[in-house]
């Protein structure tokens, strides 16, 4: 339940409202759903370049040795391996195997490291860090300070370039760099949750709303609500936290084995293990409905008339124009099959397909 | 918001305009911005018969399905196939290109439980409120 007492607000509230969107709480922030329609929006950022108030999510910076291996057992990724300015996509779990939450990690320095976490969960990773991690290692929770804005779409680089440099060209996807932005030296990371070329940019938040300001200067740029980034990353098939992956799911369940470094030692290895060796209790399947009508969070999926789980992420595909979405099933169901999404007097056809759903994302070129 | 003075209403946000013993039925200005970008509308076929109030329609959009209830009882005699591709007229055009069907109305009484455009507004007033 949401308190209303304790609705929290990003620094660019008030741009948001003189900008006329339409707001609501989302994982106990007051975020804009949608400016001028989730539609445009979406197609908006496909083709030019959007731009995201994502100060909500979580932000923490941790200086660890590492040759100790407290904060490398605390995430699913290979931090000994990453190389300094490159981003990783893991998992921080729980002992069973449980999602605790999806993250990105930044490695700055051989020592040090900034971990990106999602809004709601920013308060219990916290805990669950400072429980596993020792005196040598220290954490530090820099989200209320630090404002961070997401830049997507092919026309985002050149944007970019009159603001911070050249030096913006040398990215490639998943590496950052600091850069010189209205004086302040910032992290801008080549990364995203849209499939399209994009940076996420850190920001102090007194500098915040003056970024905002000047990348909404630029007409290749207009801002983008939650509405349009949960289609844009539905379409490409990435999970959201709360709603696809939870505590109760684990990264096998939902195809994230990719993410996982077997090679080393992390909380909820061993869980993990011994599910790979058995069946999975449920796995992610992505589909396609036969028309524009679509799916919806907890409609049942059924196939050969037997039920076998539920949709935990669905829409209309603005880019494609058809229903999609993606949800877990008690058996394997092999990509090609029919099946039907149910949910009252409303039945869908659907087919099972691999991700991502739109494969015209510039993100990686 | 707009709100034609030729139409009458109903608490769930759908509009009738009558023309002598049909009525031309859609969802109002409000309900289509609630709604936001519509991408879906499953409109019932020609001869369906429609109760007052009981469900006529299925509306989806980027965010929500709903239901649209019919203001009167009575035969479905036109239906607008231009919606199954372009349910976007809704939201362009809700009390005109984008109405959704024409009822043959079985009892004009019915109109006795149907909102004016004052009394509607008045209503919309305070839901906003």
């Amino acid at each position: 339940m949401i308190d209303q007492a304790n609705i929290l607000e990003t620094p660019l509230v008030e741009e948001h409202k003189s900008l006329a969107a339409k707001l609501a709480t989302f994982g106990g922030w007051l975020m804009p759903i949608q400016y001028t329609g989730i539609i445009d929006e979406h197609l908006w950022t496909r083709k030019h370049a959007g731009l995201f108030d994502i100060c909500h999510m979580g932000e923490f910076i941790i200086e660890a040795d590492p040759a100790n291996s407290d904060f490398e057992r605390l995430v699913t990724m290979d931090l000994k391996g990453m190389s300094v300015s490159s981003c990783r996509y893991g998992f921080m779990l729980n002992e069973e195997g449980g999602i605790i939450d999806d993250l990105l990690i930044y490695r700055i320095s051989d020592t040090r490291w900034m971990a990106v976490v999602n809004a709601a969960t920013t308060g219990g990773d916290e805990s669950h860090m400072r429980k596993y991690l020792t005196g040598a290692t220290r954490l530090e929770n820099v989200s209320a300070s630090l404002g961070k804005l997401d830049l997507q779409g092919p026309e985002a680089e050149k944007v970019l370039i009159e603001l911070a440099g050249a030096g913006i060209k040398k990215l490639r996807y998943y590496t950052f760099g600091y850069f010189t932005v209205l004086g302040e030296r910032i992290i801008i990371s080549r990364t995203g949750y849209t499939g399209e070329l994009g940076y996420e940019l850190y920001m102090p938040n007194q500098k915040i709303v003056l970024l905002w300001q000047k990348l909404l200067e630029d007409d290749r740029v207009r801002p983008i609500g939650l509405g349009a980034r949960d289609t844009l990353r539905l379409e490409m098939g990435y999970s959201l936290y709360g709603q696809d992956i939870d505590i109760k799911t684990s990264p096998l369940e939902a195809a994230g084995e990719h993410f996982i470094s077997w090679d080393k030692e992390f909380i909820g290895k061993p869980a993990l293990l011994k599910q790979r060796q058995g069946s999975l209790p449920k796995r992610i399947i992505y589909f396609i409905a036969d028309s524009r009508r679509a799916p919806r969070h907890n409609y049942r999926i059924a196939h050969n008339l037997q039920d076998i789980g539920a949709v935990t992420s669905g829409s209309f595909s603005p880019s494609l124009g058809f229903g999609i979405g993606m949800g877990y099933v008690s058996r394997e169901v092999a990509v090609g099959e029919e099946i039907m999404l149910k949910e009252g007097k409303v039945s869908i056809s659907a087919k099972v397909v691999g991700k991502p759903f739109y494969k015209n994302g510039s993100a990686k070129f | 918001m707009f709100v034609p003075d030729n139409l009458l209403y109903t608490k769930d946000h759908e509009w009738a305009r009558i023309d002598g013993y049909t009525a031309t039925i859609g969802i109002t200005d409000y309900a289509q911005n609630s709604l936001g970008d519509i991408t879906f509308i499953d409109v019932p076929k020609v001869g369906a018969v429609v109760k007052q109030f009981e469900f006529c329609a299925a509306v989806e959009s980027v965010k929500a399905a709903s239901d649209v209830y019919a203001p009167f009882t009575g035969e479905v005699i036109k239906a607008n196939a231009e919606l199954s591709d372009h349910p976007e007229l809704v939201n362009k055009s809700a009390y005109d290109s984008g109405w959704i069907v024409v009822i043959k109305i079985a009892d004009s009484a019915q109109r006795a439980s149907l909102m004016t455009p004052a009394q509607y507004k008045e209503y919309v007033k305070k839901l906003s409120e």
